[in-house]
């Protein structure tokens, strides 16, 4: 992909902070990233690093007050979001960027029947008729592999299985062809084998209607697999970014290699896994420098006073490590 | 869609469904059915006309021809019983369930919006529960002088409050939750959120209050009529007549204890419906969590 390619959803600087009792946190704090259309970045980041607050900041669905998004930009097919009316927004979130939750279980609505939820955006956003969304309901629930979509999108929710509702959950975010698909962990409420079925899903259908997808997930193994682009967060900051290939073979933050030691590697010969010590940090009580630095084994005085800043390493590749020259993989 | 539930569902959810339809939920709406019935077509049903007055056939006891005996003015009791299920059960239903829609619209408005129109919706809510209901309704038939508009002026005021604070409550449950949010990324109107999408799921608790509250309101207009301050006179409201009937207690006992009965069949009816609908929403509840 040549770099002067037009990204369709860019996040220049994004700051979204929250307002507590003790004090302001920056959940987000000068966040930069890039999605082609067609293409899969991947966010990964542990509990807390702010990826979820980064899928609710480009919908602007920030809840304010405590919420703000203090800086940044959010261009979108060339158009910054911020800069958008209230109803111009709702307008994008209704048939342009669409979102997929962690929990299928609790993001449909219990008592409506799912047909209907699932058909609902169709009407709101562009006026189908009750008989054509019906029609169309079915076709989406056959495109996501539902058995018999016929009878069944007369169901509700506690009717199918957490697997299915993940499907109808999908077919609501396609309805419409969205051209934006954010993915806030679809697959962490899941079982291990209908994880897989979920991604492939995911894939087939950004396959099909070359949507640019934004998958966020904990879980190393399903960027791996399904992403072009990985990103990692923590503590609200974009640690690393590259593609994914570069990612994994040569990582250039020690963060990133603490999450790899952390997981187990089924090629290699049974050893102990590497956990990263330390706790996450306190957003409240961050020092000027690198988040990471109290945890990090490579690091030096400088690191914990350095602002950080993301550092291009190699074409694509960047690193908000002052140090990375520093990591060798495997020993951190 | 029942029947589909069943075919798929496993064993424990067959007899969810089955239970949806309790005995209890079952009598309550039969013995209301009968009585609503009994009351649209009142004019078949009794055999006198209410009003009528025959002065040779005063204080009869019920009999074949008089099922309820007859009052002090010769009125058929039985139809005057009859044609009493119109005007209790109407105001009753309108004192009942026209607070309920405005109440329940401005405790899900509070609950989901909070801050300062929570605020001010509350106080006002406050101020609403904090003025004694009988001084009211006094201070508006003193206005007004007594009658039904006098009722529902009074009701209207202060009825709403239990339906606003049970909404607002379950509103604020409701709003965190992931189908609300998935809701707004899908761009929907925060109208169409707050009353398509919330409110199937916060009007459990006020329809099965609504039951009892209809019972309580049904007590309330009798009540009031009895005290001379609501239904008047020669019409035939429940409470009115048990009111007439209280000269003759001792040695005409049905004037007094039939109307009375009348109130006490249709209480029994509203609250089995409503214990019917408290144990389907709450199996319901339990199904989903």
């Amino acid at each position: 992909m040549p770099e002067n390619h037009q990204a369709l959803l860019e996040v220049r600087g994004l700051v979204t902070e929250f307002s507590l009792e003790q004090g302001t946190i920056a959940a987000n704090a000068d966040v930069h990233i890039r999605v082609r259309a067609g293409q899969t970045l991947g966010i990964v980041g542990e509990s807390g690093s702010g990826k979820s607050v980064l899928c609710r900041a480009i919908l602007r669905l920030i809840p304010s007050p405590p919420g703000r998004i203090s800086a940044g930009e959010i261009l979108f097919d060339g158009t910054d979001l911020l800069t958008l009316s209230e109803a111009e927004m709702r307008r994008v979130r209704g048939t342009r960027i669409k979102m997929v939750f962690q929990n299928p279980m609790t993001s449909l609505n219990p008592v409506r029947r799912i047909g209907d939820q699932i058909t609902e955006g169709l009407s709101v956003h562009y006026g189908v008729s009750k008989r054509d969304a019906r029609d169309q309901g079915v076709e989406l629930l056959r495109r996501v592999g539902i058995p018999s979509p016929e009878s069944r999108v007369r169901e509700y929710p506690h009717q199918w299985s957490g697997g299915m509702l993940q499907r109808a959950v999908i077919a609501m975010a396609m309805a419409g062809e969205p051209q934006l698909l954010l993915a806030d962990e679809p697959t962490t409420a899941l079982d291990v084998t209908i994880q897989d079925q979920i991604l492939a899903l995911l894939l087939e259908l950004q396959e099909r209607t070359h949507m640019a997808m934004l998958l966020v997930s904990h879980d190393l193994a399903v960027v791996a697999e399904t992403c072009d682009q990985v990103a990692v967060m923590y503590a609200g900051r974009i640690m690393e970014s590259a593609s994914t290939k570069a990612l994994f073979d040569a990582p250039m933050h020690p963060y990133t290699v603490g999450l790899m030691n952390s997981i187990p590697d089924m090629g290699a010969a049974a050893e102990r896994l590497v956990p990263i010590s330390g706790q996450p940090p306190d957003l409240l009580h961050l020092a000027p420098g690198c988040p990471f630095a109290p945890r990090c084994a490579h690091a030096s005085s400088d690191c914990a006073e350095t602002p950080i800043a993301l550092n291009e390493v190699a074409p694509g590749h960047h690193t908000a490590c002052l140090y990375p020259e520093r990591i060798t993989r495997g020993a951190p | 869609m029942p029947t589909q539930a069943i075919l798929i569902a496993a064993p424990g959810a067959v007899r969810r469904e089955v239970a949806r339809w309790s005995v209890t939920l079952k009598v309550g709406s039969l013995m209301l059915l009968v009585i609503v019935l009994a009351g649209i077509f009142a004019p078949l049903v009794a055999p006198f006309d209410p009003y009528f007055q025959d002065y040779d056939r005063v204080l009869l006891p019920p009999s074949g021809t008089h099922l309820f005996g007859t009052d002090q003015l010769g009125r058929d009791l039985f139809s005057r019983v009859i044609y009493g299920i119109r005007i209790d059960l109407m105001v009753g239903f309108i004192i009942t369930f026209v607070p309920m829609i405005y109440g329940v619209a401005i405790g899900a408005l509070a609950g989901y919006y909070g801050g300062v129109l929570d605020s001010v919706l509350m106080r006002l809510l406050d101020t609403a529960i904090a003025f004694p209901f009988l001084v009211l309704i006094i201070v508006v038939i003193a206005i007004l002088g007594p009658g039904v508009q006098s009722i529902y002026i009074a009701v209207f005021l202060v009825a709403w409050t239990m339906y606003a604070r049970l909404a607002r409550a379950e509103m604020l449950v409701e709003r965190s939750k992931d189908y609300m949010l998935a809701a707004k990324t899908l761009g929907y109107p925060t109208s169409r959120i707050i009353f398509r999408h919330a409110l199937p799921n916060i009007i459990g608790s006020s329809v099965v209050f609504s039951m009892a509250d209809f019972v309580l309101n049904i007590l309330l207009l009798s009540g009031l009529s009895f005290l001379g301050l609501g239904i008047q006179p020669p019409e035939p409201e429940w409470g009115a007549m048990v009111a007439e009937g209280r000269d003759f207690i001792f040695e005409n006992w049905w004037i007094c204890t039939l109307p009375g009965l009348a109130i006490v069949v249709t209480g029994t009816a509203l609250s089995l419906i409503g214990d019917g609908l408290a144990r389907r929403f709450g199996q319901r509840h339990q199904a989903i969590l």
